[in-house]
């Protein structure tokens, strides 16, 4: 089995045999993820760079953990202290790295479309690690793959994202992949954080969590980042915890369960409360195990096809 | 780049001259760069070169009144030699040339270096007409020296690639300019709602995650400015590349009121809408943003009806590393002046949006009546300012054969219908394919 690209860009336009396909091979990965000795020889011999361009923490060592594990060889590329705060283009930087004979290239960079970009410099393939507000499709693949493990299928599953849409790769990724895959999408959050003409996705908009609570299997908690406060699109932390954040009192208002996930990292009490992350209907942990399942999927499938 | 005519037999070819209303065929008899003689099946000596032009159109030189011809200070995008090159290519005897420089054209001794560099590389086959700068280093703060400007050369002014934000200096400006007849050409953006922007706001911008930059930029600046214009109607407004449905309905309203308001579009806002961004080609990125399928079905009805005055291309060169970046790192533009007859012929005239009179008018009668140049007459006794079309030349775009120094276009590739296949102008002449 194969995916139809030779690179993992975005799961908008991604058909619903290669998502499954994706889910399906990270089971099997999650497996390997239980034994006592968690590595296998798939992608032997072959060197992965991941260029980080952006700051992250969790979403590279998620990575460069599933590279090894398939016991690839793994370079890091950082964006502080490299070239870039030389002045080298990303074209200069991606030709020269590739020169070293690199077969795959994990990016993350703050650009829309920078890693479509690298697709046409580079030779190697591309996965996408987070483009501006474009896209998050390995995180989305998690949150989707955490879903099936829990309800058993995406179709007619009902998803709210929750908080600052506007900025969202994750927003963006979950949306084109869970309407893929059949599930209802909604989002809530303030009108400000809301981008025009969303509903040209197929999903429904939502002001008051009140009113979209009661209708869901699931609530997808995104981070709301403070500097966008003072960029002018809401007035403050109170205020937005107040009207928009995720609580006990909220949640149990609904008539049954509500699963809760949040992309990480949590500002604990403000967009999601300490006692919902912490409780028995959080599946956060178990996103990030999903995680380097799903990521060692893609990795495999993709370092294996060529 | 060019030939010095003595004696030139223009045979055959069909002449319009939308001044006067005529179209027909005739021969044209050009001696020391004059119209010697208008007529049908003249002959001439042997001493006269002879061009057949049958099947091919006559009109008044065309001007591309919107120009980045990137000299003085960026020499490495375009200079004013190869920019004239591209021009003559692309069919045009005239361009003007924005005052986004480095120094930037606010004072007299860029007005004429500017216009002095174009007569000597180009030995008058390109008039290189500068628009200088409104606000002294384009900064929006102080006027620039618009008398002086205007005394040595510049046919206009504009903060081009920036808006004039500030309300009150604009008020100046309409008021200071007005006692000169020189148009204020407005880069129409409001930019507290435009910071960041990459792409035109909306579905497009949503789906790929980028910040849009929205309709209403434009149009408030726009409305703003017809409020000013209201307040003094002496002053001559020209807007620079419009974009928007919501902008045209203001300028079409403000023409019925009949202020002087008047307004042109690139090529690109009337073929190319915004879902191309999703390729994140960073040609496809310009400002203003190319905007949706209906904004650019009524650019062309805009230009059917004559709420839009004129074609311009806002002929923008970056060199390929420049563009050849991330979407959000890429700087704005792309080059026109090779390309713009040929879609304007596709888009405009063979898909009947306009007449071939009209496309002439907003190519040369419109801009020079805007600038207030003295008009072309093609008849005897007048300089032969002239630009030859071949209306059914089908040829494919190819950035590798473009004379400007840049080659930063995204119709690469592209089949058009139509092209500029000389030019004359100040007795010289150059054909493309000769």
């Amino acid at each position: 089995m194969k995916l139809q690209s030779r690179h993992l860009l975005g799961l908008e336009g991604m058909s619903k045999e290669d998502i499954t396909l994706i889910l399906d091979t990270a089971v099997s990965f999650k497996e390997v993820l239980d034994r006592p000795i968690k590595k296998v020889p798939p992608l032997q011999g072959k060197t992965i760079v991941n260029l980080f361009f952006e700051n992250s923490t969790r979403t590279r060592i998620s990575f460069e953990l599933a590279e090894r594990r398939l016991s690839a060889d793994v370079v890091n590329f950082a964006a502080s202290g490299s070239s870039v705060s030389k002045g080298e283009t990303l074209k200069d930087t991606a030709r020269n790295i590739e020169a070293m004979k690199i077969d795959m290239v994990v990016i993350r960079h703050a650009a829309s479309g920078a890693p479509h970009f690298l697709t046409h410099v580079v030779r190697s393939n591309v996965i996408n690690a987070g483009d501006g507000a474009h896209e998050h499709p390995t995180q989305a693949l998690l949150d989707m793959m955490t879903l099936r493990e829990k309800y058993g299928s995406l179709e007619g599953l009902r998803v709210c994202i929750v908080g600052d849409i506007l900025h969202s790769r994750v927003a963006r990724s979950n949306i084109f992949g869970l309407k893929t895959m059949g599930a209802e999408i909604s989002v809530c959050g303030p009108a400000t954080l809301i981008p025009r003409s969303i509903e040209q996705l197929g999903v429904k908009v939502y002001y008051r969590l009140e009113d979209i609570i009661p209708h869901v299997d699931a609530l997808n908690v995104l981070r709301i980042q403070l500097e966008r406060q003072k960029s002018g699109l809401f007035p403050s932390l109170r205020e937005y915890h107040r009207y928009f954040g995720v609580t006990k009192e909220r949640v149990d208002r609904a008539p049954k369960p509500i699963t809760i996930m949040h992309p990480g990292p949590i500002n604990r009490d403000v967009e999601l409360s300490a006692d919902l992350a912490d409780g028995p209907h959080s599946v956060i942990l178990e996103q990030v195990i999903n995680g380097e399942a799903v990521r060692m999927s893609v990795l495999y499938l993709l370092g294996t096809s060529n | 780049m060019k030939e010095k005519i003595m004696k030139l037999h223009l045979k055959s070819g069909r002449v319009i001259d939308p001044i006067k209303g005529t179209d027909s065929v005739n021969d044209l008899i050009i001696v020391d760069g004059k119209i010697d003689r208008i007529g049908q099946s003249l002959s001439a000596d042997r001493s006269f070169e002879v061009i057949d032009l049958k099947n091919k159109v006559v009109a008044p030189g065309f001007i591309d009144m919107h120009v980045h011809l990137r000299e003085p200070g960026y020499e490495h995008k375009e200079t004013i030699q190869t920019g004239c090159l591209a021009a003559a290519t692309g069919g045009f005897t005239a361009v003007c040339c924005m005052p986004n420089t480095n120094p930037s054209i606010d004072e007299e001794s860029v007005v004429r270096y500017v216009q002095e560099e174009g007569k000597r590389v180009t030995g008058g086959l390109v008039d290189v007409y500068p628009i200088a700068a409104a606000t002294k280093g384009r900064k929006g703060e102080e006027l620039a020296p618009l008398a002086e400007l205007s005394k040595a050369g510049a046919v206009g002014f504009s903060d081009d690639g920036a808006p004039i934000a500030n309300a009150e200096l604009m008020r100046r400006i309409f008021e200071y300019s007005s006692m000169y007849k020189h148009p204020i050409i407005q880069h129409a953006e409001e930019p507290t709602l435009t910071r960041n922007g990459l792409m035109n706001e909306g579905f497009q911008s949503t789906r790929l995650g980028m910040t849009g930059m929205p309709s209403i930029a434009e149009e408030i600046m726009i409305m703003r400015d017809i409020i000013l214009l209201r307040y003094i109607p002496q002053a001559r407004y020209h807007i620079a590349h419009i974009s928007t449905v919501g902008a045209l309905d203001c300028v079409r309203n403000a023409k019925r009121e009949r202020l002087n308001i008047t307004c042109e579009v690139t090529p690109h806002h009337f073929t190319l809408s915004d879902e191309v961004v999703e390729s994140f080609n960073t040609n496809y990125k310009m400002n203003p943003p190319l905007r949706t399928v209906v904004d650019v079905q009524a650019m062309k009805e805009g230009l059917r009806d004559d709420v839009i005055d004129v074609i311009a291309t806002d002929h923008a060169p970056h060199t390929v590393d420049e563009k050849e970046v991330e979407f959000a790192q890429a700087p704005f533009g792309i080059v026109g002046l090779e390309t713009a007859i040929g879609l304007s012929m596709t888009e405009l005239v063979h898909s009947h949006i306009l007449t071939l009179h009209q496309l002439i008018e907003k190519f040369s009668v419109n801009p020079r009546r805007i600038l207030t140049l003295s008009p072309i007459n093609i008849q005897e006794g007048e300089m032969a300012n002239l630009t030859i079309l071949d209306p059914d030349l089908e040829w494919i775009v190819d950035i590798q054969s473009f004379r400007s120094k840049s080659k930063n276009s995204p119709f690469h590739g592209r089949k058009v219908k139509g092209k500029a296949i000389g030019i004359i102008n100040n007795g010289n002449k150059y054909f493309t394919n000769s």
